[in-house]
């Protein structure tokens, strides 16, 4: 049925207008053509995996938690009103988050919201005297680990702490501090003790302090099942100086076996949450608590220390956080990630990518004078050597953009930069299919065919290189797409688009050209080619 | 307008000098590689896409120095922080070498509170000295996975295209054109490793880009041989199919290779910063895939073919002698037709 023309024609008019339209109705619908990835129009993309620092996984737990994380991710991502947010899994162990088109300040809310594992511990607090002995050996670590900064300690005078938080602190002589205060960097920048036993820092010295325990030789020295955690800052009751608190790294109960949170006020109206536990978590809690009468038990929300009441007896399956100086709002914001996210493990980013609105377009404005500056030179390329056959393929060409593009549109695929690469090969491949032909038909014709047969021939030789070369790139693409991951899947599905087009194109729409031309000159004796 | 138009050039009479060329090439990358390895800068120089870190781009709204920017970052007590500038413009790329969440600031509120011990930030896109344009910020475990990734992509594409040329032409034929790829991998990334020009993702599908071209390149090449040894040998040699498979497709190659770096060229011009080093490796890349398809994978395949000729035509086996006359025939054709293909001074081997 190929055979005929008008049936040809008709196919290739019939695909060019769906293709068109089915352009049309995306655009129509999202004001784009085809969907810009991330990195051309301006977003943000995450990466987020299950973080198993504290407590090692099982395949199938993990495959669990993250299909809860996946759910618990997708609501909140729903709230915070994104025009069409992706969320999917990757892999067996990853939440890819995708927001386009934030600016800077919504893109840092998100990433504030999707980080908030809402992930709730209750650690026991640990004496400040366990911490004493190893404190030595810990300012060595510093020490050797930041030498400029153990040297510019000891030069800052105010670095005195008043009144020092260890006994031995405050014992020493003025004149001494600041010497030891050199050999001190970490105990140097203790301002002393709060009320309920965590060790007050002055606000302006968080960041060092941060840095130091994120050391892992400094993380080794502390004693065994310890860890040194921040206090919420809402929570502060000091003002300017923020609490570290001494803890046991091993939870007594974590949020997990959440089953409803709510947002209340205190007998003093301040904001609370109140939660309750599942009842055989309850009664766990209850034996845990039971265990650690007079100890403190600090509420831990996501690595930092709300507060830390002293356990007066055990506790069953309710209990109440007190968010200090937080607003009712924010209760009800913690209530509400309490109650829909309750992780079964904390999430943490391990992949950032975004992209400004105004680079973004940058990139699409450069993108798309080279596009036309590129495909010009193409165009007068292929008319100067080819001529009127030339012109053939410029039209065929133009409808193998308009093909290629109606079927990324079609598979809802995603336009990124590595993609224009794929595309930018599939262009180039469009064109040699018509090279290939246009070469083979002046070979024949140098042979004396005429131009009937050399047409035909021409046609039929070169099919064949072109055939083995596009099934060879649709293999790759193939391996390429079950492989690879986002960037390089992307790459993969505009080339074999492109391939696909360029197939049609070259040997299905040129040949219909070049055979409506000769029908038309019955008796034809020269090809422009 | 026609180019090469029955070029009759003796290529694989010169592939001695060929391989001379892709041996320079190849000693002078892999020597770079492993000079630089040596001195413990990875053989290269991989993006935080592959070795995890941070990455921050900053747009100035005025002209700063580089100077100005690294003094607000130490002055926030951030040492180890690689500033350089990006483009033309007033564009900056803060390089954090690690990757991590500390207390909750991520890479991109650390840089905007280090900026801000000097500058004003804007506010909602407008006023201020700065605004960040870009971050990209790669755990080390998802540097690994793209690469071990990336690495396995291109391998199994190998296999599979290996299978499928044997399947459609030979085996040697399927790998002659993946030894002709390999070597464009090759003098690519050895070029990579000479200029330390850095190894993103987009770095990753120019790579690939030009294994698909030197590939398709390879197999017109091939297409025009296979077609040929099917017609009757007429005491023609194996050298002088392929020859005449190289010749024939010149005016083809050159073409496409022309239009294809056409496009790459505007790219490179008119893209922006952003798609630069991209469109850099492909224009290279694509050079290299043009040069190993005539210079590298008829010859690869020649060799091949030597040292395991064609059972049913061991007779006239391709050990010609060809390859040890002093000096390959060396007469472009002018009275050759092409389908007359004798190339004029090719010694033929008895039978």
């Amino acid at each position: 049925m190929f055979q005929n023309l008008k049936v040809r024609l008709g196919l290739i008019l019939g695909l060019t207008l769906l293709s068109l339209f089915i352009l049309w109705r995306k655009y129509d619908k999202t004001g784009q053509p085809i969907t810009l990835g991330l990195d051309l129009q301006g977003g943000a993309h995450y990466a987020m995996e299950i973080d198993e620092s504290k407590a090692a996984l099982s395949a199938k737990d993990r495959e669990d938690a993250i299909n809860r994380a996946l759910k618990v991710v997708d609501m909140r991502v729903n709230e915070l009103g994104v025009s069409e947010p992706v969320v999917q899994k990757a892999g067996n162990d990853r939440i890819i988050v995708e927001l386009a088109g934030l600016d800077q300040a919504s893109q840092n809310r998100a990433k504030d919201i999707l980080q908030k594992s809402a992930f709730l511990e209750f650690q026991i607090v640990r004496p400040l005297s366990e911490l004493q002995p190893q404190l030595p050996r810990i300012e060595q670590a510093i020490t050797a680990a930041f030498p400029n900064e153990a040297r510019a300690a000891g030069q800052a005078p105010a670095a005195t702490a008043p009144g020092g938080l260890l006994q031995t602190k405050g014992a020493q002589a003025d004149t001494a501090a600041a010497s030891a205060a050199a050999a001190k960097p970490l105990e140097s920048k203790f301002a002393g003790q709060g009320a309920s036993g965590q060790i007050l820092i002055d606000t302006a010295n968080i960041r060092s302090i941060t840095r130091y325990m994120a050391l892992p030789q400094v993380r080794a020295l502390l004693p065994r099942g310890s860890q040194l955690l921040w206090g919420v800052p809402e929570a502060e009751e000091q003002k300017g100086y923020a609490s570290l608190w001494f803890v046991n790294a091993d939870a007594i109960m974590t949020g997990e076996h959440l089953q409803n949170a709510q947002a209340q006020t205190d007998q003093f109206n301040r904001p609370i949450v109140a939660f309750e536990l599942s009842r055989r978590a309850g009664r766990r809690f209850e034996k845990e608590t039971g265990d650690h009468i007079n100890q403190q038990m600090a509420i831990v929300l996501d690595d930092r220390v709300y507060t830390a009441p002293v356990i007066r007896g055990a506790i069953g399956n309710r209990g109440q956080i007190e968010l200090g100086k937080s607003t009712m709002e924010d209760a009800s914001a913690l209530a509400l990630v309490l109650r829909a996210g309750a992780l079964p493990a904390p999430l943490h980013i391990v992949e950032e990518r975004s992209v400004g609105p105004s680079l973004g377009q940058d990139s699409i404005d450069n993108g798309k004078i080279a596009a036309i500056v590129g495909i010009g030179l193409v165009i007068l390329l292929m008319i100067g050597i080819y001529h009127f056959s030339g012109f053939l393929a410029v039209a065929a060409l133009a409808i193998y953009v308009v093909l290629s593009m109606g079927m990324l549109s079609a598979l809802d695929a995603v336009l990124t930069f590595p993609g224009i690469a794929g595309l930018i090969l599939s262009v180039g491949m469009a064109v040699d299919a018509n090279i290939l032909i246009f070469e083979r038909i002046r070979e024949e014709l140098d042979q004396g065919r005429s131009v009937r047969a050399a047409v035909s021939e021409g046609f039929h030789h070169a099919l064949r290189a072109i055939v083995d070369s596009n099934v060879t790139t649709l293999i790759t693409c193939a391996i390429l797409f079950y492989t690879g991951t986002g960037p390089i899947r992307g790459f993969a599905v505009t080339l074999a688009v492109g391939v696909v087009a360029s197939f049609f194109t070259a040997v299905f729409t040129t040949r219909t050209f070049m055979a409506l031309y000769l029908e038309r000159r019955q008796s034809v004796q020269s090809l422009s080619i | 307008m026609r180019f090469f138009k029955n070029a009759n050039y003796p290529i694989l009479q010169w592939r001695k000098r060929a391989y001379i060329v892709t041996a320079a090439l190849m000693v002078l990358g892999i020597g770079s590689m492993i000079y630089h390895a040596a001195r413990g800068e990875g053989w290269l120089n991989y993006g935080v896409d592959f070795t995890g870190g941070t990455v921050v781009q900053v747009s100035f709204t005025h002209p700063v120095s580089a100077d100005q920017v690294r003094d607000a970052t130490r002055a926030a007590g951030y040492n180890d922080w690689e500033i350089t500038r990006f483009g033309t413009g007033n564009d900056y790329v803060v390089r954090t070498p690690k990757f991590g969440q500390e207390a909750g600031a991520d890479a991109q509120s650390r840089v905007q509170q280090a900026l801000q011990t000097r500058f004003k930030p804007a506010v909602n896109g407008r006023g201020g000295d700065f605004s960040i344009a870009r971050t990209e910020a790669v755990g080390p475990k998802a540097g690994n996975e793209l690469q071990q990734r990336a690495l396995m992509a291109i391998l199994l594409s190998f296999a599979a295209t290996l299978l499928y040329l044997w399947f459609r032409f030979e085996w040697r034929f399927g790998l002659a054109a993946i030894t002709a790829t390999i070597h464009d991998i090759v003098v690519t990334l050895g070029f990579l490793a000479l200029t330390r020009m850095e190894i993103s993702l987009g770095t990753v599908a120019a790579v690939l880009t030009i294994v698909g071209y030197s590939l398709h390149d390879t197999i017109i090449v091939f297409d025009r041989v296979r077609e040929d040894l099917k017609k009757p040998r007429h005491g023609r040699t194996f050298i002088d199919i392929l020859n005449k498979a190289i010749n024939e497709t010149l005016p083809r190659t050159t073409l496409t290779v022309a239009t294809v770096l056409i496009t790459l060229i505007s790219l490179l011009v008119f893209g922006g910063p952003v798609i630069r080093g991209f469109a850099d490796v492909l224009v290279l890349g694509i050079s290299i895939g043009t040069f190993s398809s005539i210079f590298v994978a008829s010859p690869v395949l020649y060799e091949i073919e030597r040292h395991f000729p064609r059972k049913e035509k061991r007779e006239q086996a391709v050990r010609s002698t060809t390859a040890r006359r002093p000096n390959g025939g060396t007469r472009p054709g002018n009275d050759n037709r092409p389908g007359n293909n004798r190339p004029a001074r090719t010694a033929e081997v008895p039978r």
